[in-house]
């Protein structure tokens, strides 16, 4: 897309350099924290499993930024990214991930069941579409409820060979439910390259299959993805239904901590290291003037800053105390 | 003998039977050149291909289910579930299908297929990766469950499974993957329905599986310094259930508890109990027959919060103590 091109579609779509500047800086912040998660677990200091989002940070972002704060959004065991484009609070992440009292689960959940159900994320899952029919249980909630609320389900194209998807989005169909499904194709499911493991990979043709209007886009291009899920949101708060959108990326690390890449080459992930969804914003704020180099550089430094912050408090934050383990399974 | 991992005994089972019979293959996520998500497979694909190693999608309900139609019509498929808690989306295809097939087609129809998969807590990675879920499947006549402790009877026990004519469950230890043990070279099977003595002892008897067997014989290893002469039983199979074995070893000690992982409320353990007190082991009894067991909490990330989650060391030590003070305590009432 040429220059003068992007700036009318970022103008059209009534995204000013506010907010522009603000899905960079959610972008950046998502790939130092989760480059950081990265070297704490090599420290040993994190224990467990996650999964990485870099490479992945437009998807979050562009969608999310579709949302109005009080909608609501279901994530994945890969939930990082959606958590902290959903506003979620850094520090509270790390104390979660640290295993300690005043993290988002109480220490109880870890990276892959960081909730914040007041701030509208229901949560990772741990269990691959398993929040799919959640948050199509939360759409007819908010239906029933007339919230005008939307709900944004997140979820990888693993997922779409789970039995859940199939049944949820069908559901959602029949009662025309406020959900835009996300579908974060970065290409495999573990192993699984998605040629391999879908028997048909084009999402507009499931979308038809269920009577939903499908949409795929350049998940790199967080102007696409959040063009996209404007369209879809807009739609699902006007009671029109659900909508389902892929957006095709690439996760840059392997699946989880332990991953020694066997499925695929150097090369492909090189080839979409090239495509940064962080360093292509850039690259077009810094052409429209919004941005500078330096003001870049800026925002890198107090990102860091942030984050050393929130790790630091994530340090001293107290640990469960092991006599209440038996609290909390029963409201 | 040599020595070979879990894992590893794991894989040579799989490669063995596969070697013995063309009608076994794998099926399941991240088993071909991933090696399956705790390395079990590695390497199988490049000696069986991709026919024989299936990489599936992502898709439980129809690994177990494709398991369940392929043993109907003949074959002797080995399906791996990548972590138990996931045997909850193709529940319906071992519990309402592949459990009953049998049965209700009046004998018409055999089911000869396993499905193995990763249990227990331990790594960290909390509530839904953690569970322990053998009651479940141990409740529906139809099914075998089996949950090695050892390198040696994670390979004949799977061995048996596999060429077992119904369908087996076997629940594998995230814990013990990387532990050693002696694996004989030569052809063997562990027969399903049989329990071991891993040690023989006098006062009380420690009925134990998968990862709680090595804990228990760690802990009868204290107990007898300080004199508490302890048998540990390592059940192997919990369905069908060597009820033998551990009566017999009941009515020696006069003690026992039961020890696993998963949760106490309507676990094994009460199975176990109410198979030793119907028993005529009820009349050698000392002391309460104690349940040993996790808390009734899902299995959370803290790490110190999960290990009290589930019975370590320190709380099958405590156990047996304790019951040494009930019996003596027994004893004098009924010198009174
Ligand atoms: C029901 C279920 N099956 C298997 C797994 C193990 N697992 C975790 S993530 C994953 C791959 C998921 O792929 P995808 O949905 O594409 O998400 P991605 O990891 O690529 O973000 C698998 C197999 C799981 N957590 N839940
Ligand atoms: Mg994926």
């Amino acid at each position: 897309m040429k220059e003068q091109d992007w700036q009318a579609k970022a103008r059209q779509l009534g995204l000013g350099p506010e907010r522009l500047l603000h899905m960079y800086r959610q972008m950046r912040r998502i790939r130092h924290f989760e480059e950081e998660v990265d070297k704490l677990f090599q420290a040993g200091r994190i224990w467990g499993t996650f999964h990485l989002y870099i490479g992945e940070e437009a998807s979050a972002v562009g969608a999310i930024e579709a949302l109005a704060p009080d909608d609501y959004i279901t994530s994945t065991h890969r939930g990082h990214g959606h958590g902290i484009a959903k506003g979620a609070s850094i520090p509270k992440m790390m104390a979660e991930l640290r295993g300690k009292e005043t993290g988002y689960c109480r220490g109880r959940g870890g990276s892959m069941h960081i909730a914040d159900v007041a701030a509208g994320n229901l949560g990772a899952n741990g269990i691959v579409g398993g929040g799919i029919p959640i948050a199509t249980g939360a759409a007819l909630a908010c239906k029933k409820l007339g919230l005008g609320r939307v709900v944004m389900c997140f979820f990888g194209d693993g997922a779409l060979a789970q039995g859940s998807f199939h049944e949820a989005v069908n559901f959602a169909s029949v009662f025309r439910l406020p959900v835009v499904y996300v579908c974060e194709n970065n290409q495999y499911a573990m192993s699984m390259p998605v040629e391999k493991g879908l028997g048909n990979p084009d999402i507009e043709a499931r979308a038809r299959a269920y009577g939903l209007p499908g949409v795929s886009v350049d998940g790199n291009d967080v102007l696409a993805v959040y063009e996209a899920a404007r369209k879809a949101v807009d739609r699902a708060r006007a009671g029109e239904g659900p909508t389902l959108i892929e957006t095709r990326t690439y996760r840059w690390r392997g699946h989880s901590k332990s991953d020694a890449n066997r499925y695929r080459t150097r090369e492909e992930i090189e080839e979409w290291k090239a495509r940064c969804p962080i360093r292509r914003l850039e690259e077009r704020l810094i052409a429209a003037g919004i941005l500078s180099p330096a003001e870049a550089e800026r925002i890198g430094e107090d990102i860091k800053a942030e984050i050393q912050a929130a790790i630091e408090f994530a340090e001293e934050q107290p640990e469960p105390d092991v006599a209440q383990l038996a609290d909390g399974v029963y409201a | 003998m040599r020595e070979i991992t879990y894992a590893q005994a794991v894989r040579e089972a799989l490669a063995e039977e596969m070697r013995r019979d063309p009608r076994v293959f794998l099926l399941g996520e991240d088993i071909g050149v991933y090696g399956g998500a705790f390395g079990v497979t590695l390497g199988l694909v490049e000696e069986f291909g991709e026919d024989r190693v299936m990489d599936t999608p992502l898709s439980e309900a129809a690994i177990i289910g494709a398991a369940v139609g392929a043993a109907v019509v003949g074959m002797r498929p080995v399906a791996e579930v990548q972590f138990s808690d996931f045997l909850t989306i193709g529940a319906d295809q071992l519990v309402n299908q592949a459990a009953k097939m049998r049965y209700m087609f009046g004998g018409k129809a055999e089911v000869p297929m396993v499905v193995r998969t990763p249990a227990g807590s331990g790594t960290g990675a909390a509530a839904q990766h953690s569970q322990s879920l053998e009651t479940w499947f141990m409740h529906i006549p139809g099914l075998k469950v089996v949950a090695p402790a050892t390198p040696h009877d994670a390979k004949g026990l799977l061995k048996a499974a596999i060429r077992d004519n119904n369908p087996v469950v076997v629940f594998e230890h995230k814990l013990l993957y990387k532990t050693k043990g002696p694996v004989p070279e030569d052809e063997y099977t562990v027969p399903i329905g049989k329990a071991a003595v891993r040690r023989e002892g006098r006062d009380v008897t420690v009925v134990a599986t998968s990862v709680m067997v090595p804990r228990s014989l760690q802990a009868a290893e204290r107990l007898a310094d300080e004199g508490i002469s302890a048998e540990v039983i390592d059940l192997r199979s919990l369905r069908p259930l060597d009820a033998e074995t551990v009566i017999a070893s009941v009515c020696k000690t006069g003690r026992a508890v039961v020890v696993h992982e998963a949760n106490k409320f309507a676990g094994f353990g009460g199975e176990i109990v109410g198979t030793i007190v119907e028993s005529e082991a009820f009349d050698f009894l000392d002391a309460p027959v104690l349940r040993l067991a996790g808390k009734d909490v899902p299995i959370p990330y803290n790490p110190r919060l999960e290990k009290a989650a589930v019975p370590q060391e320190d709380d099958i030590v405590e156990a047996c103590r304790r019951l040494m003070r009930e019996s003596r305590r027994v004893r004098v009432g009924g010198m009174a």
